[in-house]
């Protein structure tokens, strides 16, 4: 028995041998893909803690690691960093909370309720997705500038235009399209209405979708530059990304400084990307599918 | 009175495509309302806005001043010897430019990666997480970072080029290596986006097309050109139109890394766009520039989904 199972051992230690050597491989090709993603994070944290002095040096652990360049930063009266921060917040919580509202009603409509106009309208919404963006930059500009309640330095100016996007309404309308039409039914013959429907039943299944919207819709707003630049020339009223171009651009040479901006404004995404990681992946991984 | 209401609703619910002989129901149009009116406003609006617009001599802070200019500002873009006419083509060159060497790399790397990530073993959900960190940031910081890591004088890669032998290159302040610190840069940024949508693809194709490969002794190689790059073909043609509308869009990483330069040799035409209508409040034709660039970004899309939408289906 014995001599009859050794060639068979021996297939397999080399065979695992052969699986040892390619399992190594593939590892220091994924060490060193993430190198490639994680350096320029590793090298903004620590150009940040560096004193000007050991800017310049390639030394990747400061010698006086000093908090120096944000204390700079966050005290420096003619950029209102504080603000900033507050801005993005503010304009990334209120983008999200709106686009959720509208877009879950509008893509219910769509999905489940009946109305003359419908399919031209939904139409009319998909054409717009092969629009590029810049088609909208001035005829918006001058709407939001001269529209009463709007005008220019004003949050509802930055926030609205986001609003129209179809892609949230698309989104839901997906998700609303999927789910057992029994439920809304049932609540029907027990006499609810179509808000009370919506509402009671749909909305409640629809959490995980309505999650994922929110994360994605955050993000965009967070990280969003082109328009808010457009619209906040005022630095009181700057989102971090605009303040942050408006930094670089009067302190050239202030590399610590810079680096700890970029920081300030990496951190909240990239802490809320380690958490909700799964979700944004299965988020982006679902619009791909979509189209 | 609502008792009836509830039955149309409940007609409405049960029999999805009984659509006549109804009473009239408000309600589906309080449900799209609000969306509705920052569509009109802020999507449908805009496209005829700027069409009128761009008939203009529009100057923001000149409201006295606004003649009407008719295809004038086109006419422009058209005509060699206008002021718009070389700024304007430079900044589109530019762009198919960067279009172009973008493009190929941010495709053939997403889906190398993503088979990468698809293999069975520990940590794949890690790396998988690093890849796709950057996405998570700004363009700016994204931009941010590159900068300072290409930074000429005092960048980190210069330090390591010296250190190593090789010498300092000019990074953002000659070409061809402020294309490349901006593609790098670009690719880092948003290469995981792709990859994901990739990874998805893969998950997707059996797992027996590559056991009946093996079994007829074909290789990884065989196995990917084979079974791996046709089972994703749709899926590319998808990631190849959104990169295409990506790449036009360029903006934050020259404007952060480069200001447009080297000689205005990095300069999209979306930052032409802002200067002539941001920069010199010249928003007629800042309009008209951006109408025939968006008329030219939908030839590509569709040129894109004809060509290889079709040479899919054969």
């Amino acid at each position: 028995m014995a001599t009859v199972a050794r060639p068979a051992e021996r297939v397999q230690t080399q065979e695992a041998g052969g699986g040892t050597l390619m399992r190594v491989a593939l590892y220091v090709l994924l060490f060193l893909i993430s190198a490639f993603f994680l350096i320029p994070l590793i090298w903004m944290t620590v150009t940040a803690l560096k004193p000007q002095a050991e800017w310049i040096h390639p030394n990747w652990i400061p010698q006086n690691p000093t908090l120096s360049n944000f204390q700079r930063l966050l005290n420096n009266p003619a950029l209102p960093v504080f603000l900033w921060i507050r801005n993005s917040f503010f304009v990334a919580a209120i983008a999200t909370i709106l686009t959720l509202a509208i877009d879950t009603m509008a893509g219910y409509a769509y999905a489940r309720l009946h109305f003359p106009g419908r399919n031209i309208l939904f139409g009319l919404l998909l054409a717009t997705l092969v629009m590029p963006g810049v088609i909208f930059l001035v005829p918006n500009y001058l709407t939001v500038a001269n529209l009463p309640g709007f005008g220019l330095n004003t949050y509802q100016s930055v926030i609205a235009p986001g609003l129209a996007g179809v892609f949230g309404v698309f989104f839901m309308r997906q998700f609303f399209q999927g789910i057992p039409k029994e439920l809304e039914e049932a609540a029907y013959i027990d006499g609810a209405g179509t808000w009370t429907t919506f509402w009671r039943v749909a909305l409640p299944l629809s959490l995980p979708s309505l999650s994922t919207l929110a994360i994605i819709t955050f993000l965009a707003s967070w990280n969003d530059f082109l328009w808010p630049l457009l619209v906040m020339g005022n630095p009181d009223r700057m989102t971090l990304p605009v303040g942050l171009a408006l930094l670089q651009g009067q302190a050239v040479y202030d590399f610590g400084g810079i680096m700890a901006g970029a920081m300030i404004t990496a951190i909240p995404v990239l802490t809320l990307y380690l958490i909700l990681q799964r979700y944004i992946i299965a988020s982006v991984a679902m619009t791909g599918l979509k189209g | 009175m609502a008792s009836v209401t509830q039955r149309a609703q409940t007609d409405a619910a049960a029999v999805p495509s009984a659509g006549v002989g109804r009473r009239f129901d408000i309600m589906p149009y309080l449900f799209i309302l609000p969306h509705l009116i920052f569509f009109v406003l802020f999507l449908l609006w805009p496209l005829l806005y700027g069409i009128y617009i761009s008939l203009f001599e529009f100057d923001f802070n000149n409201p006295a001043f606004r003649p009407f200019v008719g295809i004038g500002n086109y006419r422009n873009l058209a005509d060699p010897n206008s002021l718009e006419f070389d700024a304007y083509w430079n900044s589109m060159k530019n762009t198919l430019i960067f279009v172009v060497i973008s493009t190929i790399p941010m495709v053939l790397s997403a889906l190398l990666l993503a088979v990468l990530l698809n293999g069975k073993y520990r940590f794949r959900n890690v790396f998988r997480g690093i890849f796709f960190a950057p996405w998570s940031l700004s363009a700016v910081v994204a931009a941010l970072l590159g900068w300072w890591i290409f930074n000429d004088q005092a960048g980190i890669m210069n330090g390591f080029l010296d250190r190593v032998g090789l010498g300092t290159v000019a990074w953002l302040g000659a070409q061809p290596g402020a294309w490349i610190a901006i593609v790098v840069v670009t690719l880092w940024w948003t290469v995981g986006f792709n990859t994901i949508i990739y990874l998805a693809a893969l998950q997707d194709i059996p797992e027996s097309l590559y056991e009946a490969a093996s079994l007829d002794g074909a290789n990884l190689w065989h196995k990917f050109r084979y079974i791996t790059v046709p089972m994703v073909a749709p899926v590319t043609v998808f990631i190849v139109t959104i990169q295409l509308i990506a790449s036009f869009q360029l903006f934050a990483q020259p404007q952060i890394m480069t200001r447009g330069g080297p000689a205005e040799s990095t300069k999209p035409v979306i930052m032409q766009i802002y200067q002539e209508g941001f920069g010199a409040y010249r928003m007629g034709s800042a309009a008209a520039m951006s109408i025939v660039l968006g008329i030219i970004l939908l030839i590509i899309t569709t040129l894109n989904f004809r060509i290889f939408g079709r040479s899919e289906e054969r």
